[in-house]
């Protein structure tokens, strides 16, 4: 049964509630895949087959015992490395956790294993979710499966990929600047950024502890719903998690109705700064949900403008406290440099030696930015600015129910092409960033191919906090009208990788990958 | 244990006083007897395996977060109120960021400038009879640090050890920091009105049950800030911190040390130097530690992982009808229940022996045996051993039903004064209860009339020219007759009985009453 891994997560999860197929099954034939083309893609840091079946059989053997199981039980899934797994490596792309093994799981992979979802693995991201592309990753960049030459978007290149290139249906990304929703875009793929607060962060190793917010990565929206809403809820864990119900995603991506509904197209998210083929894409889709019923208007937000500044001071602020704790203590990686050194010193040869260039940048950026005489300049000056587009957001959603822009202003890019440039590799998240500075929830779903390169553009949706079923109704119903129009998922016309790769690495591939370097 | 630092010029604390005004600074971490960490939900229990009671949370672990204790902040609201604080109606925590191997996050979350509670003061009671007021800055929350343990050096410390363990056990630990603004005006009586203030907020966070307080275990741990200026200046010198300085006697101390050191300083026309300054209890001295400079930068920031604080006034108001009596007044209101002098009760209270004596009393001893047994020996001892008398009480066992247990002993005619002492040292030497040590010992007065009749008879008997005397009026003389017949009796007679006895027989007063 070949295809099975092309069905959607919904479509698994109907086989398996019929017995038409097992977990086992299910399970094993995405390890197969894993098998077959992570060579080339490099979505996963570390596979564990092993974990992954047992779990497989476990659901398996409740299911026939006539156990009324969640929705998704039995669907396997893959898990960024940030996010802490008992048992299982988390290194969150870093050579400085190199080896760690949580005792603990993070809330959400606590969830995901009491559905019954088997994971499968960890995915590759750019060290400590700093970057656009997975080139920071300490253990070698993923590829984008449309164009093994190019990026996969980042920092959650691997879980975009990992879906983008079927070795999982669904996918766990964590989103601080647009690390969820930019990999969905380049690599033709749905990801989800809940409202902050929305989905427990414990367990999720902290990049900027304000901005991190996990989400679903998927090649549907519906199974974004279905995931979303098993990761959602209250978690009396993290003192940020909202107390309320998760939104009824679900129930939206199911109706995709837009009628009526006010789509704001946002001024400054639009136009300059954005590929032409990206924006025609962007202007196309508006038609498309015009046509379903929605109304355009247009907003404008001034201080986004801002954003991008603000964001570069308060995540590397956050960032270079967060990241602190690795200091060899404890755990992860242990550097002497020589055989007396002090404590201090290890601890400075370990983080020397531990941290790659852009995590260090960021932590001297934010080490500078809370210094005594520099904090209110700069610290201080970055939260007004956040209070400012927090404002925005509240204006412009009294006019729009919704907002939408492309999600990244580029196609993926290749390999090297921005990493001398830090600042261009920045501006691939102009248009996400706003989001995570107001704790709003945004979508990116696909809105075809760039004319100019043949590369998938990303329709960014965004809503107001604690609304995310809105993201699902307007992304349900772009996506059935795109499906339509394009004769099925654009995922269909991506490359096969099966047939480049089948044959090159033995099945046993699998079980030997670990997160060593590459 | 040599101490291998070298001791630094004081000149007389008198001649300090004379030429400078010091100025002084007190920060106390009190922490809290909450049974679970600031945090998380671990353990808080003193003394436990190391590392045994820790989780992900306070060992810092990737990806784990804090979650508040809301008795933290109650106890946190209490002791604000019980200083007279304004309590701030929305606060956050903060991140301290430094490097240290017993901060398992490297940063310590704490509060910055949004204190939980500001403004108050604390009326402190002096040796004579007089009050100070010292104003309080803030009392803040934050969580305590893990433990250090040096090994291989000389003296614990960190120089000259070959490696470290750290318990975090302790890391995670709510504890409540209160620093008072410049006290000013003390003068000579500086180092008395520090010891006071500590044992002042000892007693009232002992009194609100948010503390055990116990300086002695860490959970109450003062620092001293000493400055001088000259006498009429208006601008406060460079301040020395002394970190660390656990007990009431070593706050006063230290506070008299470090004014003795820097007006040695200012005098020879050098000037202090802002560090903190280590406390070394053995020679009573302090020394060098870390200079403190402007590269001190804990870059603090609002923490992110916490949610603000905003105690309603509804919970506000609850928490202070939950406020014990002010210890200063409980204390008045029992001098006089107990018929204490001022001298003997303040005795009592810079022995920090209040409490003590009113538990004692409980058991039911009499307020003046209670008073003499704690003040006397066991105070004489501890003073000896170089710490205060509860400690002191609590290192060798001794607790308040020995001493009410005692004066039964004495009051139902079992034990005369001078037996009871000798008990009493068996008790203070850790072999029973009085009435243990007693039966062991086998002290017993002797009851058997017969016995100390005869005892008299032939006492009076032996010394024919003593008697005479006595029977002629020089009742005085009757002493050498009591001291033989206690001598025939083994101690174990009742001396005023057989005085009595003794004026009977010879003089025909009566026997007894
Ligand atoms: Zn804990």
């Amino acid at each position: 049964m070949t295809d099975l891994i092309r069905l959607t997560a919904d479509e698994m999860a109907d086989a398996l509630a019929a017995k038409d197929i097992s977990s086992l099954e299910l399970t094993r034939a995405h390890l197969e895949r894993i098998a077959a083309v992570d060579g080339g893609v490099h979505a996963f840091l570390h596979v564990d087959g092993e974990g992954a079946l047992a779990a497989a059989r476990t659901i398996d053997e409740r299911r026939s015992a006539g156990e009324a199981l969640p929705r998704l039980a039995g669907v396997p899934i893959g898990v960024k490395d940030v996010m802490a797994t008992k048992g299982l490596p988390t290194t969150c792309g870093s050579k400085i956790l190199q080896g760690w093994v949580p005792p603990y799981d993070a809330t959400l992979v606590t969830r995901l294993r009491q559905s019954g979802l088997p994971i499968l693995g960890k995915l590759n991201m750019d060290e400590f979710a700093m970057g656009s592309s997975t080139e920071h990753s300490a253990y070698g960049p993923t590829h984008n499966p449309w164009d093994l030459e190019r990026i996969p978007g980042g920092s959650g290149g691997g879980s975009a990929a990992c879906v983008g290139s079927y070795q999982a249906p669904l996918a766990i990304g964590t989103d601080t600047g647009g690390s969820i929703r930019q990999p969905a875009a380049v690599t033709g793929t749905v990801g989800t950024k809940p409202t902050y607060g929305g989905v427990s962060r414990f367990g999720l190793v902290a990049l900027a502890s304000s901005l991190d917010q996990a989400g679903p990565c998927t090649r549907t929206v519906l199974d974004a719903a279905l995931l979303h809403e098993v990761i959602g809820g209250y978690d009396p864990m993290d003192s940020t998690s909202i107390d309320a119900p998760v939104p009824p995603v679900v129930e939206a991506a199911r109706r995709a109705d837009v009628s009526g509904m006010r789509i704001g197209i946002v001024r400054e998210l639009t136009g300059e700064g954005f590929q032409a083929g990206v924006q025609k894409r962007f202007d196309e889709a508006v038609e498309h949900l015009v046509d379903a019923g929605a109304e355009v208007v247009e907003v404008s937000c001034p201080s986004f403008t801002y954003a991008l500044a603000a964001y570069y001071l308060i995540l590397p602020s956050e960032a270079s406290s967060n990241l602190a704790r690795f200091d060899a203590m404890r755990y992860g990686l242990r550097v002497w440099p020589s055989d007396d050194a002090s404590a201090e010193q290890v601890m400075a040869a370990t983080r020397a030696a531990g941290f790659g260039d852009e995590v260090k940048r960021r932590i001297i950026l934010g080490t500078y930015a809370l210094s005594s005489g520099y904090y209110d300049a700069y610290y201080g000056s970055a939260q007004k600015v956040r209070r400012l587009i927090y404002d925005d957001f509240a204006s412009a959603f009294e006019r729009a129910d919704v907002l939408v822009s492309p999600t990244s202003p580029t196609t993926a890019f290749r390999f090297g092409e921005k990493m001398t440039d830090p600042m261009s590799m920045y501006l691939q998240d102009i248009a996400t960033i706003p989001a995570n500075l107001a704790g709003v929830p945004g979508m990116s779903v696909p809105s075809g191919l760039a004319d100019e390169d043949g590369l998938p553009a990303g329709f960014q949706i965004l809503a107001p906090a604690t609304r995310d079923e809105r993201l699902y109704a307007v992304g349900a119903a772009l996506e059935q009208r795109l499906d339509a129009a394009w004769g099925g998922p654009l995922l269909d016309r991506a490359p096969t990788l099966a047939s480049a790769f089948s044959g090159a690495m033995g099945s046993s591939y699998a079980d030997a990958r670990d997160g060593e370097g590459r | 244990m040599a101490t291998t630092t070298t001791t630094e010029v004081t000149i007389p604390f008198v001649e300090a006083l004379a030429a400078y005004e010091p100025v002084l600074g007190l920060e106390v971490h009190v922490e809290l007897n909450t049974a679970t960490k600031m945090f998380c939900g671990c353990a808080t229990e003193f003394g436990a395996e190391p590392n045994s009671q820790v989780c992900p949370v306070c060992l810092g672990l990737p990806g784990a977060l804090p979650v508040l204790n809301e008795k933290g902040v109650e106890s946190a609201i209490r002791i604000g109120l019980a200083l007279g604080c304004e309590i701030a109606p929305w606060c956050r925590f903060a991140r301290k960021n430094y490097f240290y191997p017993d901060m398992p996050k490297n940063f310590q979350t704490s509060q910055y400038d949004e204190p939980i509670s500001h403004d108050g003061h604390l009326d402190v009671e002096l040796e004579d009879g007089s009050t100070y007021r010292v104003e309080i800055e803030r009392a803040h929350m934050e969580e305590d640090t893990g433990k250090s343990l040096h090994i291989g050096g000389a003296t614990g410390r960190i120089h000259g050890a070959t490696h470290s363990l750290v318990d975090y056990n302790r890391a995670g630990i709510p504890l409540i920091e209160i620093v008072t603004k410049p006290m000013v005006g003390a003068g000579e009586r500086a180092p008395e009105v520090a010891r006071a203030y500590v044992a002042a907020l000892r007693d009232i966070v002992k009194a609100l049950g948010v503390s055990d307080a116990r300086m002695d275990q860490g959970s109450m741990r003062c620092d001293v800030n000493v400055s001088l200026m000259p006498k009429g200046a208006d601008r406060f010198g460079t301040r020395s911190e002394t970190k660390n300085v656990n007990s009431l006697r070593s706050v006063e101390r230290a506070v008299r040390y470090e004014i003795e050191r820097h007006a040695a300083v200012l005098a020879s026309g050098g000037s202090v130097v802002q560090e903190t300054r280590h406390w070394h209890e053995d020679t009573g001295v302090t020394t060098s530690g870390r200079v403190k400079s402007d590269a001190d930068d804990y870059r603090y920031f609002p923490e992110p992982d916490l949610v603000p604080i905003a105690p309603s006034a509804e919970l506000v108001e609850s928490l202070r009808a939950t406020l014990p009596e002010n210890p200063a007044l409980r204390r008045r209101r029992l001098q006089s229940s107990w018929g204490y002098s001022d001298l003997e009760m303040r005795d009592v209270v810079n022995a920090g022996l209040v409490e003590t004596i009113g538990e004692t009393v409980a058991a039911g001893a009499s307020p003046a045996g209670a008073r003499k047994w704690w003040s006397g020996e066991v105070a004489r001892r501890a003073n000896a051993a170089g710490t205060d008398v509860v400690p002191y009480a609590a290192s060798v066992g001794v607790t308040a039903a020995h001493v009410a247990e005692l004066e039964g002993l004495i009051s139902s005619g079992r034990l005369n004064d001078r037996m009871a002492r000798d008990v009493w040292d068996g008790v203070l030497a850790g072999e029973g209860t009085p009435t243990q040590v007693a039966d062991a010992r086998g002290l017993r007065l002797v009851e058997d009339s017969g016995a100390i009749e005869g005892a008299v008879e032939k006492v009076i008997a032996a010394n024919p020219d003593i008697a005479t005397k006595v029977r002629d009026g020089k009742v005085q003389a009757a002493g050498a007759l009591i001291g033989q017949v206690m001598k025939e009796l083994k101690g174990q007679g009742d001396a005023a009985a057989v005085r009595a006895l003794i004026l009977a027989r010879l003089t025909g007063a009566p026997s007894a009453e």
